[in-house]
């Protein structure tokens, strides 16, 4: 007896995140050999909705959906999951998700998982991995009931398996809105100026550097091998470098030839933005900081002695 | 107006973390704990309301054993009032069980505007604005780092990845989960919140709510496999570098 699993697709001017395609390959193998429903709102999924292989493809329709806003969106989708009769709501764990996930668990009473990386049946139940504490623990759990809403970490399942050809595509009449919100506009990063998703080389800060003034270290190593200068959120959060410079989930996904991070411990946010770079070294003092699970090099020691000795070296040779 | 703001301990990541013998949960005995660092962010963008266009922030916790010096801390930075929500807590209890408790209390404070941290690193069972939203039958936007107030409605600055955000406005009262604030959070000096110590006292106020199953059971709790795992360049600090340096020649990424 396989489940119903719906699938709570997102977009950013008609083009899917790739969240979408990879809670699809997710909610296959949770299925079981049950029903894929996918769902999202307005013209952008429209457009793109037949490139998700899941056996139902719903738009939702209606004025309120033409530009989102959280709570058109947890209406919405909990009343879809109750009338396909949704056993499993899988959601990424982002803006979109987070506040829908939380809505349709309260709405239709079901159990929520969050940071989850992996999920199957098992039995009646279902059991699932989430990644904790900033990724130094994964906690293995047990839903009962086997039926649950999960936030899934972007880039924990392959979407492989996600992309193909949807079953059937519907248009779906939206349920009514609450009416408490207002989409007012959207705001782009500003073109121009430095774009760290085109560069080779980054030499990435985080909060090991302690202080604003330190930064100068990095730009120093960064300018001697010829790289450029990124960083992890708590550094944009704390105005000591501009916001185009941001690596991770709120920030930018590179893939550069090179990625050092210096004094980055690696939690989750930030290692999704990152895991794709050709080669990954990293700096820091915490022999078990999850950055090294993911570095091809690693050095453990104090920045504030390697990155001077390394751009020492890169000075001498050039 | 009136912002509340919850505040949660949650183990400091920096010190090592074991797990308990049947492997359930954290071995707690010996660990360290901090203010959420989101929930920092969530204070720090009340106060600047505050200081934008006038209001009442109060900072509420559940009494997981140690919150009085986080509570005397956001006094110390400025909240007009400090609520321990007592009952019998745990430290690393469950999010559902937290928003049900202060749920009661945000409701008799008549709150117009909770501001919460997005995310804490123990949230399994959610994250604790929606679940308070959802508790208190209020509209709630995550992922916010932007928030201003004019008459009854709040705008908002929600993100999405690659540096793209909405703006929305929404109808108070409303609770946002906040992943930052407009700056960075101020500190307190520890005289001050020494002497707040010595000389102010907490509001304390029983739970209404009880215990929440959240249906959700943690088997074991191990630390993730080195399934891939970084060589480590040894030695001192110039022989590391001297190494890596090496090895990014070797790869050309450098000139040698």
């Amino acid at each position: 007896m396989g489940a119903t699993v719906l699938v709570v697709g997102e977009q950013i001017d008609g083009v899917l995140a790739d969240t979408t395609y990879e809670l699809t390959a997710l909610a296959r193998q949770i299925a079981d050999g049950g029903t894929v429903v996918a769902a999202g709102g307005g013209p952008g999924f429209e457009s793109a909705a037949s490139a998700i292989a899941a056996d139902r493809v719903c738009v939702l329709g209606g004025a309120h959906m033409n530009d989102y806003t959280p709570e058109a969106y947890v209406a919405a989708i909990g009343a879809l999951a109750g009338d396909c009769g949704a056993d499993v709501v899988l959601a990424a764990t982002s803006a979109v998700g987070l506040d829908t996930a939380a809505g349709v668990a309260a709405a239709l009473s079901l159990p929520l998982v969050s940071y989850v990386v992996g999920a199957r049946p098992e039995g009646g139940a279902l059991v699932t991995t989430s990644q904790l504490y900033g990724g130094k623990l994964l906690a293995e759990s047990e839903v009962g009931g086997g039926r649950a809403v999960l936030t899934v970490i972007p880039g924990s399942v392959s979407g492989d398996a996600g992309r193909g050809q949807a079953g059937a595509v519907e248009s779906v009449a939206a349920a009514a809105s609450p009416g408490r919100m207002t989409f007012r506009t959207m705001i782009r990063p500003e073109a121009g100026g430095v774009d760290i998703t085109k560069e080779e080389i980054l030499v990435s800060v985080g909060r090991g550097i302690e202080n604003q003034e330190n930064i100068e270290l990095v730009e120093e190593l960064a300018t001697a091998i010829g790289g450029t200068i990124s960083a992890s959120r708590p550094i944009i959060d704390s105005g000591w470098l501009p916001k185009v410079r941001q690596v991770g989930k709120s920030g930018l996904t590179v893939k550069p030839k090179l990625y050092l991070a210096i004094g980055i411990s690696g939690a989750p946010e930030h290692i999704q933005g990152m895991k794709d770079a050709e080669l990954i070294v990293a700096v820091n003092t915490d022999a078990n900081a999850p950055i090294f699970d993911v570095a091809d090099y690693g050095i453990c020691g104090d920045l504030f002695d390697v990155v001077p000795a390394l751009t020492e070296c890169a000075k001498a040779n050039a | 107006m009136h912002i509340v703001v919850p505040i949660k301990e949650v183990p400091d990541l920096v010190e090592e973390l074991e797990v308990n013998a049947d492997g359930s949960d954290l071995d707690r005995e010996y660990l360290k704990y901090k203010i959420n660092e989101w929930d920092e962010q969530a204070l720090e963008e009340a106060l600047c309301l505050k200081e934008d266009g006038g209001a009442t922030v109060t900072a509420v916790a559940v009494d997981t054993g140690d919150v009085d010096t986080y509570l005397f801390t956001a006094l110390a930075k400025g909240a007009d009032r400090a609520i321990k929500v007592t009952g019998s807590f745990t430290k690393g209890g469950d999010n559902h069980t937290a928003a049900a408790a202060l749920a009661g209390v945000i409701e008799g404070l008549g709150a117009d505007l909770v501001l919460g941290g997005v995310q804490a690193p123990d949230d399994l069972d959610g994250q604790l604005p929606v679940l308070l939203a959802a508790r208190l039958g209020l509209p709630c936007v995550s992922v916010v780092s932007g928030v201003s107030v004019a008459g009854g409605t709040a705008t908002v600055r929600q993100e999405y990845s690659g540096g793209m955000m909405a703006e929305l406005d929404v109808t108070l009262p409303a609770v946002i989960g906040i992943q930052a604030a407009r700056q960075a959070p101020r500190y307190a000096a520890v005289s001050k919140v020494r002497q707040l110590m010595k000389t102010a006292t907490l509001e304390e106020q029983a739970a209404a709510g009880a215990a929440v199953d959240t249906g959700v059971k943690v088997r074991r709790l191990y630390r993730p496999d080195a399934a891939g795992h970084a060589e480590m360049i040894e030695g001192d600090a110039e022989e590391q570098a001297r190494r890596l340096f090496e090895i990014l020649a070797e790869r050309k990424l450098v000139r040698r």
